[in-house]
């Protein structure tokens, strides 16, 4: 019955979490979902961690999840998927970027950054990863990294029906319009056929 | 039409459509984009920017006495800076229905404290609606404008983080235009002197009895009858966590007009349900007052009152059902804390200030809030806004009198100053303290995202309006030793703290240089003059000796393999304080 889904989109301030997550909503709107979307504004946005949930179903309560509750967890950084892990359910998939911002003891010298991260979490979990940087340079636009990973969190959840080059036509300014859209077909091209969540 | 929405968004979509005249606020988070977003109506909304709270509310009344529907927003400690004008209205009531939105934030996204403003609604005597998504957000700005008109009160809309800054989908309408109402002198009403406000405390008491009767009938307050073994009274944000958890396996009285409380309906729901469970956020609110009236309920015994909610709080304080979660060594993840960005003023200047010994420093509210944060920690206090100035002065007297081992610098954001540092610096003059006040004067409201203020020569919808002097002011307010500096420079900013250390008489020293994130008004363009080109380090120079790096800039990196700092050039704004700090002269501007 209830066949609610839960995104967790989650990086940091300034990687563009926020536009990917109202792409997402508002093409799960026009699918005819019942959507609820719910972020952090304020002290978080300067260069903290960040996250964004999406949540869409026949009908949604709860604009955000607690732990071990998300379907999907999108890292855009790859440290940032390990701090949000415990809200990813057990079966749950991950999608992280091989993309690294030092935190600022990081870039201080009074913390490393941690090894590894990528082997413990797909020891953990069912993860893609994917150098949506590498792609976005390729594609000739470093700032569409957020689209190439909103591409393949497409590719993952098997949301592939809904028309997502219209939707991007319409939520993002006229002269991004073609490249977010080789974005997205990138992100969705770098993550392996995907079984349906 | 429907649209993806915050309840911001919903609340101003529905200040348009429920036909206000007159809005105003001080910004503050989560409440900030409820303005921001009514701005836009410049034909059919007067949308303003107050200096603070207390300001809006009484302009907000103003417009309410002059006819007009009003709405008045703010962060709920925002609230406390108002409630002076707040309570007495819960006393006078209104002629154009008023609304006052205030937006509290739980788990302190943003804030310095987590106080439930639901109380203030109880204690000034005022109705309060509750909305639990953003269709209810924009339609209960009807409702409550009808309340407020119907029953001659001041509503209050009490939002939370997550009602704010949540999206869910809302059916819009059309404006509905009211005229304005006649404006008649009445003493009896508005003019609250003793023996007015003695008949106006009797008239209240009446007042209420009547909302409580209205809370009673209201369809804002319904029952969803499924199994009656268990009943959830609920409202707002908890709603939704509460219906998570349940689902169809409880019956619910889900509340929206949430003061007075419904309490024939709450004895009838009780009386239904074999357990009755009372989910709110924070403090317990509604528990208290079902539990006087003599119904046993659970509540907090249960659920917490620290930090917000979400359904897994919900599900494992009243089951202790746990959801399956994947574990593994957290301790590997390295802190993440917010920055002051690159390029930022605030940074230079509290990089100079952190050098000096035996300072005090209060804080104030703002970025630069941040300053008291390694690796810059050149802040001791931070309490609300305006008490830099204030504290410090209180502090100061004490010193002078007792200690005489420090010196106070108190250290205010232009806004703030604006909001309630003004009247904080004319105590340190009329009383005598040798203080020095830092202004840090970054041309806009940054933390709350940009928002224009008195000094900026904008108001909220876009037009030129007198740019306030801050030398002017702090002049006038009695400040004879005032100087202006560009933090940027170092060594001006090293020889300003030097003249001001010296004097035997209250200073004020203005740090003025925008926002690193600011779109420049033509009047920045006019001032202030950009040298863009980025830093970079020659390596060959670089000694590792980590100066640059403890200015915290986030676009400098330390690579302890090879013991140098690197740049990132997609990150510096080239505000070259990295290359007045290095001793050995290894960063330069690219290609130069």
């Amino acid at each position: 019955m209830d066949n609610t889904k839960s995104i967790l989109l989650v990086g940091v301030g300034g990687q563009g979490t926020i536009l990917a997550s109202k792409v997402l909503s508002e093409g799960l709107v026009e699918a005819g979902y019942d959507v609820k979307m719910s972020e952090i504004h304020g002290m978080a946005q300067r260069g903290g961690s960040v996250s964004t949930q999406v949540r869409f179903g026949d009908k949604v309560f709860s604009p955000i999840i607690g732990k071990g509750e998300a379907d999907i967890l999108v890292s855009f950084e790859t440290m940032e998927a390990l701090r949000w892990l415990e809200y990813l359910k057990p079966d749950g998939k991950v999608v992280v970027n091989d993309y690294k911002i030092p935190s600022a003891p990081i870039l201080m010298d009074k913390e490393d950054y941690p090894e590894g991260v990528i082997d413990i979490i797909k020891d953990k979990a069912n993860t893609s990863m994917i150098d949506a940087a590498k792609i976005a340079e390729d594609l000739g636009n470093t700032k569409v990294m957020n689209i190439v990973l909103f591409g393949a969190l497409v590719k993952a959840m098997g949301l592939t029906d809904i028309d997502w080059e219209d939707v991007i036509r319409k939520t993002v300014k006229e002269k991004f319009v073609d490249i977010n859209i080789k974005a997205f077909n990138a992100g969705m091209n770098a993550i392996a056929e995907a079984s349906v969540i | 039409m429907k649209k993806l929405l915050t309840g911001n968004e919903a609340v101003a979509l529905g200040a348009y459509e429920a036909g206000i005249h007159f809005a105003a606020a001080y910004p503050g988070t989560p409440s900030t984009e409820i303005l921001e977003n009514i701005a836009p109506y410049k034909e059919e909304i007067i949308a303003e920017w107050a200096p603070n709270e207390k300001v809006a509310v009484e302009s907000a009344l103003g417009a309410s006495i002059a006819g007009a529907r009003s709405l008045v927003t703010m962060k709920h400690v925002g609230l406390n800076v108002a409630a002076d004008p707040f309570f007495t209205i819960g006393y006078t009531g209104i002629n154009g229905g008023m609304i006052l939105v205030n937006a509290d934030d739980p788990s302190l996204h943003s804030s310095q404290n987590e106080q439930d403003n639901r109380y203030y609604a109880k204690f000034a005597k005022v109705a309060m609606v509750e909305p639990s998504n953003s269709q209810e957000a924009k339609d209960m700005v009807k409702s409550a404008i009808e309340i407020s008109e119907r029953f001659d009160t001041l509503v209050m809309m009490r939002l939370t983080t997550r009602i704010c800054h949540s999206k869910s989908i809302v059916e819009t309408s059309e404006r509905e235009e009211v005229p304005i109402k006649p404006y008649k002198r009445d003493l009896q009403k508005f003019y609250t002197a003793p023996a007015v406000s003695q008949q106006l405390h009797v008239k209240v008491e009446k007042k209420l009895k009547e909302l409580e009767k209205f809370s009673n009938e209201t369809e804002l307050n319904y029952i969803e009858w499924n199994d009656k073994k268990i009943g959830v009274i609920s409202a707002s944000v908890a709603y939704q966590y509460a219906k998570e958890v349940f689902g169809d396996k409880a019956s619910y009285l889900k509340l929206g007009f949430t003061y007075p409380l419904p309490m024939e309906k709450i004895k009838k729901f009780a009386d239904e349900v074999e357990t009755l469970y009372v989910v709110e956020e924070l403090e317990p609110f509604m528990e208290e007052q079902i539990k006087a009236a003599g119904i046993d309920c659970i509540g907090k015994e249960k659920i917490t009152n620290i930090w917000e909610l979400n359904p897994g709080i919900v599900e494992k304080s009243l089951f202790e059902e746990e959801k399956p979660t994947i574990e593994y060594d957290e301790s590997v993840v390295v802190n993440r804390p917010p920055t002051l960005c690159a390029g930022c003023p605030h940074r230079a200047f509290f990089y100079e200030l952190g050098k000096r010994k035996d300072l005090m420093i209060p804080g104030d509210i703002g970025c630069y809030t941040l300053g008291g944060a390694p690796p810059l920690n050149a802040m001791d206090t931070c309490i609300c806004m305006g008490a830099s100035v204030s504290l410090g002065h209180g502090f100061e007297k004490i010193n002078e009198k007792y200690n005489k081992d420090k010196r106070v610098v108190s250290v205010i954001g232009d806004s703030t100053f604006f909001h309630s540092g003004m009247t904080s610096l004319l105590d340190v003059v009329y009383n005598k303290s040798n203080t020095i006040t830092c202004i840090l004067d970054n041309r806009v409201t940054g933390m709350t995202g940009h928002q224009d203020n008195p000094g900026t020569g904008y108001t909220l919808q876009g037009e030129e309006t007198n740019m306030a002097s801050i030398p002017d002011i702090v002049k006038a307010l009695g400040i004879k030793n005032v100087k202006t500096v560009n933090p940027l420079e170092l060594d001006e900013l090293k020889k300003t703290f030097d003249w001001a250390l010296e004097l035997d008489e209250p200073s004020v020293i203005i740090s003025r240089w925008p926002c690193a994130l600011k779109v420049l008004s033509k009047y920045d363009k006019e001032e202030f003059e950009y040298d863009l080109k980025k830093c970079e380090v020659d390596q060959g120079k670089c000694i590792g000796c980590k100066m640059c790096v403890n200015t915290g800039c986030p676009a400098i990196q330390f690579d302890k393999t090879i013991k140098k700092s690197s740049i990132d050039t997609s990150q510096c704004v080239g505000c070259d304080v990295c290359m007045q700090v290095c001793p050995l002269k290894a960063i330069s501007k690219v290609g130069e």
